[in-house]
C-alpha cells in the first residue's frame, strides 16, 4: 500500500491490520509519534490524516492507503521551526516533551481551522492530549500567541 | 568575556528544539539491532507463597529466555532502604501483593513472548490478606515528634478534633517505564532507561547482578516525565532488563505499557491523619496533637522517608508551643507506595490546613487572621525546634495571593453554587536532616582546550528545566554565553554522583555546586591553561543540626511557601465539583528561570487539583480496579482551571541567587484550599479526597 508521509510518498508491504503507530515508528522511523496508553485516551500518538487529528494508536495501517498523513516531524519546513514550535519554546509549553508532538499537531490543526480562538476554543481543541507537566497554561497560551 | 547574566531571564529550554521536532530520543525511541522484547510475569494473588512455576513441556522453549530468582547472579534484593522487595518472587517465599514480578520473559518479537506466557502455569498457596491499617501488624517506620508539653486539662480553651483521610495517586507519567539492557564485553551491562536517579539504579544494579562499577553503567535517556514515580522503580526494571539480556546475550527492551504501568507500580501513600488542636478562646495556639498512619503496601520502598517527611510537616507553617506528632507507616498487600511529587507532605498539609478551618470555623474567626495569627514568622521555631533565621515568605505569599484574588461572583448557573478556598503551606527544600550530609553530592566541571566548558552531573532533566538552569548558573558565574556551556550525558561512567533528582534540590543544593564550580573556573583561568577540572561536593553548613534519634533540629536548610487561592463551583444535582480559578503566590527565593518556574508551580498545581478531585483508585482484592487510562482519570485541558502564578523572591542565602526548590511545594496546596472552597460554596466539609461527585452528594444529603 502507498501513503503520503510529510509530504513524501512512501510504500508499506507489511500487514494492514498493524496499528499506524507502530507502522510510523517501527518501519518508517518516525519516533516523534509516542505511545502513552496504547487506547487513545492521552494522545501522544496523534498525527494529522488528511487533516483530521487521530490517535495512531487507533488506526489500522490499512486505514491510511492513499492519504496523507503528517507526524511531527513534518511540521518544520526544512528543519525551519513553524511559529507555534517556535511559541512552544518560547512560551515554556514543553516540559518532558513526550506529549508536545500530538499536542502541536492537534493545536496545528486548531489554528488551521479556528481563525482567532479563545482561551475555550483552545481548550477544547487540546481535550484529547493530556499533558502532566505543565497545567496546560503555557501550552494554551503558546497556542494563543499563533492565532491570526 | 563579559556577557549579560542569563540569570532571572527565561532563555530558551536547553533541549526545547529536539522536543518540538520528534527528535529527542526516549527510552522506547532507541533501536538496538537484534534486541529482543522482554515481559514481567506477574502474581494475580495479594498474599501467599509461590508454590511452583511449570513450564509446559509441549510448547518449544528455544526461542525465548526464562529468567527466575535462580538465575540471579548477585542478591535477590531491590537495593533501597531495607532489603524486603526481591526482584522475583523465590520458590517458597512470599508473595505480598499483586502484580509482584515472578518470572521474566523475553523472545524475538512481542508476539512470541505472549504466546509462552500462556505456557507458564504459576501455583500459589494463598494466605490471608491484610488492607485495613488498623488491622495491619508489620510496621516499617514510626517517628514522634515533641515539642514543649501537650497538656489537655486547661480551662478557657477550645478543643478541636478532626481526622482526615487521603487516598492513593498515580504519578502519570506521560511516558510509561522502561529500560534496555545491552549486555557489553567484559561482563558490562549497560542500562538505558526512563529514569529521575542515574545512580540508584546503578547501586541496585552491582547488588542483584554481582558487578563491579565499571561493569554496571546507567544512561538516562530524554525522560517523558517522572514526579517521583521514576525515583525507585527504575531499578526494578533494569534489574529485570539485564537480567533477560544477560541470558539472552543481547539486547533486551522491557518497555511497560500503560495497564502495567498503572497496575503495578508505585503511588502515593494513602493515609489517615488525625488532629487535636487546643486553642484559647481569642484563637491563640496553645497545642497540636497529631496522628498519622500511612499505607505502605507491600514492600518497605521509601516509605520511613515519606513518613519523615509527613511528620515534619503535619504541624503545617504554624508556631506552636506544644505539639506532639505520632506518625506510623505500616504494611499492607497492596502494591507498594512510594516517591510522589511532595513525599508525605501533601498528605498531612491537607490535614493541616483544614484543621486551621475548622478551629476557625469552632471559634468563630476569619481563617485567614487565624492564619495570620499563627503563621510562623522570622525568629520562630517548628515543630522540631528549628529556628526560622531567614527567608521566611509566609506572610507575603498569603498578602501577595489575597491582592491578586478578586470578588467572587455567583455563578448564572441555577444549581451550581460557586465558592472559594484558601491555603497556606510551606515545603522544606533539599534532603531531610542530614541528607545531604551523608550524601555529599558531587560534580564535575571542565573548561576544555576549544574554549567551552562542560558540566558533569548526574541530575536529570525530567522536564523541570534542569539541563537549562545548570547553563545559566555555569554562564552567569563564568561570564560567557550560554552558548559555550554544555552538559555532558546522564551516564554513570561519564558523570560523579551528584544525588537523586529528587526532594526539590536540584537546583538549590546542585545549582549552588556548579555555580561555584564555573566562579572557581573562572579564577583559576587567570593563570592556569586549559584544560582545567574540578569537582565540588555539598558540604553541610555548620550552622545547621539535626539529631535523627530524637527528631530535633533544622529539618531543612530552608523552606518555599505558598499560598493558594480556589475557586470551585459545585454541582448541586450532579455533585460535580469544577475548580475554575488557582491562584498561588509562591515564594522561591529567587526564580532563575521564571517561565520555567511557573511551569513547574503550575503542573504541580494541576496534578494536586486531579489528587483532590478526579483521581480515585478503586481496590479489589488488593488490586487496583480502574488501573488503564480509560477509567483512572486526570485532568485535561478542559478540566482545568485557570491558573495565576505569582512568584514572590525572598533569597535565601546558600541557594544560587537565592534561589529555593520549588518542584514539590506545588502538591501541597491546592487540595484544603479546595475542600475548603466546596465548605463554602456548599456548607459542608469533606475530611477526605478525592471529593468525588458521589461524596459531594452524599455529604450534602446527610447535612
Amino acid at each position: 500500500m502507498r501513503f503520503t508521509l510529510n509530504g513524501q510518498p512512501v510504500s508499506y508491504g507489511g500487514s494492514g491490520a498493524r496499528r499506524l503507530l507502530d507502522v510510523l515508528r517501527e518501519d518508517l522511523g518516525k519516533t516523534g509519534t509516542k505511545e502513552g496508553c496504547g487506547e487513545g485516551e492521552c494522545g501522544a500518538c496523534s498525527v494529522i490524516v488528511d487533516g483530521e487529528v487521530v490517535d495512531s494508536c487507533l488506526v489500522a495501517a490499512g486505514q491510511v492507503e492513499g492519504c496523507n498523513v503528517t507526524t511531527v516531524e513534518g511540521l518544520a519546513d526544512g528543519g525551519r521551526l513553524t511559529a507555534l514550535q517556535q511559541a512552544f519554546i518560547a512560551y515554556g509549553a514543553a516540559q518532558c516533551g513526550i506529549c508536545t508532538p500530538g499536542m502541536l499537531l492537534a493545536a496545528h490543526v486548531l489554528l488551521q481551522r479556528t481563525r482567532r480562538p479563545g482561551a475555550d476554543d483552545v481548550r477544547e481543541g487540546l481535550a484529547g492530549n493530556l499533558c502532566r507537566c505543565t497545567g496546560y497554561t503555557k501550552i494554551i497560551e503558546a497556542v494563543l500567541s499563533c492565532a491570526t | 568575556m563579559v556577557s549579560r547574566s542569563p540569570i532571572g531571564q527565561s532563555v530558551p529550554r536547553r533541549e526545547g528544539a529536539e522536543k518540538v521536532t520528534g527528535a529527542a530520543k526516549y527510552t522506547d525511541d532507541l533501536v538496538f539491532p537484534g534486541a529482543w522484547y522482554g515481559k514481567t510475569v506477574r502474581s494475580t494473588i495479594p498474599a501467599g507463597r509461590l508454590r511452583s512455576i511449570s513450564l509446559d513441556p509441549a510448547f518449544d522453549w528455544s526461542s525465548v529466555v526464562v529468567v527466575t530468582a535462580d538465575d540471579i547472579p548477585g542478591e535477590n534484593v531491590v537495593h533501597l532502604i531495607r532489603d524486603d522487595q526481591p526482584v522475583l518472587a523465590r520458590l517458597g517465599g512470599e508473595i505480598r501483593h499483586k502484580e509482584e514480578p515472578v518470572l521474566l520473559l523475553a523472545g524475538p518479537d512481542r508476539a512470541s513472548v505472549e504466546e509462552a506466557a500462556r505456557h507458564i502455569r504459576i501455583e500459589y498457596d494463598k494466605t490471608t490478606p491484610v488492607y485495613d491499617l488498623d488491622k495491619a501488624t508489620e510496621v516499617y517506620s514510626t517517628i514522634e515528634i515533641s515539642k514543649g508539653e501537650v497538656v489537655e486539662d486547661v480551662e478557657d480553651v477550645e478543643v478541636v478534633q478532626r481526622t482526615f483521610k487521603v487516598g492513593l495517586q498515580e504519578q502519570l507519567y506521560i511516558e510509561p517505564q522502561g529500560a534496555i539492557a545491552v549486555p557489553e564485553a567484559g561482563g558490562t551491562i549497560r542500562i538505558v532507561g526512563s529514569l529521575q536517579c542515574p545512580y540508584y539504579v546503578h547501586r541496585a544494579l552491582k547488588r542483584a547482578l554481582k558487578l563491579t562499577d565499571a561493569q554496571a553503567i546507567v544512561v538516562q535517556a530524554e525522560t517523558g516525565g517522572g514526579f517521583g514515580g521514576k525515583e525507585e522503580y527504575p531499578s526494578m526494571v533494569a534489574i529485570h532488563a539485564a537480567l533477560l539480556a544477560r541470558k539472552a546475550e543481547r539486547p533486551v527492551r522491557l518497555i511497560y505499557d500503560r495497564h502495567e504501568d498503572l497496575a503495578a507500580t508505585t503511588k502515593r501513600h494513602p493515609g489517615v491523619i488525625t488532629h487535636r488542636t487546643t486553642v484559647g478562646k481569642d484563637g491563640t495556639l496553645l497545642a497540636q496533637d497529631i496522628e498519622i498512619v500511612l499505607d505502605g503496601g507491600g514492600y518497605c520502598t521509601l516509605t520511613p522517608v515519606v513518613l519523615s517527611r509527613a511528620a515534619i510537616h503535619a504541624a503545617g507553617p504554624y508556631s506552636c508551643p506544644n505539639v506532639w506528632i505520632r506518625a506510623r507507616a505500616v504494611a499492607t498487600n497492596t502494591p507498594p507506595n512510594g516517591a510522589f511529587r511532595g513525599f508525605g507532605a501533601p498528605q498531612s498539609l491537607f490535614a493541616a490546613e483544614l484543621m486551621v478551618e475548622h478551629v476557625a470555623e469552632r471559634l468563630g474567626m476569619s481563617s485567614v487572621d487565624l492564619r495570620r495569627k499563627w503563621m510562623l514568622r522570622l525568629g520562630d521555631t517548628t515543630a522540631t525546634g528549628q529556628k526560622l533565621t531567614e527567608s521566611v515568605g509566609s506572610e507575603m505569599v498569603l498578602d501577595a495571593a489575597l491582592k491578586a484574588a478578586a470578588t467572587v461572583r455567583p455563578s448564572d448557573r441555577p444549581t451550581v453554587r460557586r465558592g472559594r478556598g484558601l491555603s497556606l503551606v510551606f515545603h522544606g527544600s533539599g534532603f531531610t536532616g542530614s541528607g545531604e550530609k551523608k550524601l555529599q553530592g558531587t560534580i564535575g566541571f571542565e573548561a576544555l582546550a576549544d574554549g567551552t566548558f562542560r558540566i558533569l552531573t548526574a541530575s536529570t532533566e525530567i522536564g523541570q528545566g534542569t539541563k537549562t538552569i545548570f547553563c545559566q548558573l555555569a554562564a552567569d558565574a563564568l561570564g560567557v554565553p550560554l552558548e559555550r556551556i554544555t552538559l555532558a550525558p546522564q551516564d554513570t561512567s561519564l558523570v560523579p554522583d551528584s544525588g537523586p533528582t529528587v526532594a526539590s534540590r536540584t537546583a538549590m543544593i546542585v545549582g549552588r555546586l556548579v555555580q561555584d564550580a564555573a566562579a572557581e573556573v573562572r579564577e583559576r583561568l587567570k593563570r592556569e591553561k586549559l584544560p582545567i577540572r574540578v569537582q565540588k561536593s555539598y558540604v553541610q553548613p555548620e550552622s545547621l543540626h539535626w539529631d535523627e534519634t530524637t527528631y530535633r533540629g533544622d529539618a531543612y536548610p530552608i523552606y518555599a511557601w505558598a499560598c493558594t487561592i480556589a475557586d470551585v463551583d459545585v454541582d448541586m444535582i450532579t455533585g460535580e465539583v469544577r475548580v475554575t480559578d488557582l491562584i498561588t503566590a509562591v515564594d522561591c527565593g529567587k526564580a532563575l528561570h521564571p517561565v520555567m518556574a511557573e511551569g513547574q508551580i503550575e503542573g504541580g498545581s494541576l496534578q494536586a487539583v486531579g489528587w483532590a478531585t478526579i483521581e480515585e483508585i478503586k481496590m479489589k482484592d488488593g488490586g487496583y480496579q480502574n488501573d488503564r487510562l480509560a477509567t483512572y482519570l486526570i485532568p485535561t485541558a478542559l478540566d482545568a482551571p485557570r491558573i495565576r502564578t505569582i512568584l514572590v523572591e525572598n533569597p535565601y542565602s546558600r541557594g544560587p541567587f537565592g534561589a529555593k526548590g520549588i518542584g514539590e511545594l506545588p502538591m501541597d496546596g491546592p487540595a484544603p484550599a479546595i475542600i475548603a472552597a466546596i465548605h463554602d460554596a456548599t456548607g459542608v466539609w469533606l475530611d477526605e479526597i478525592p471529593a468525588t461527585p458521589e461524596k459531594v452528594l452524599a455529604a450534602c444529603a446527610s447535612r
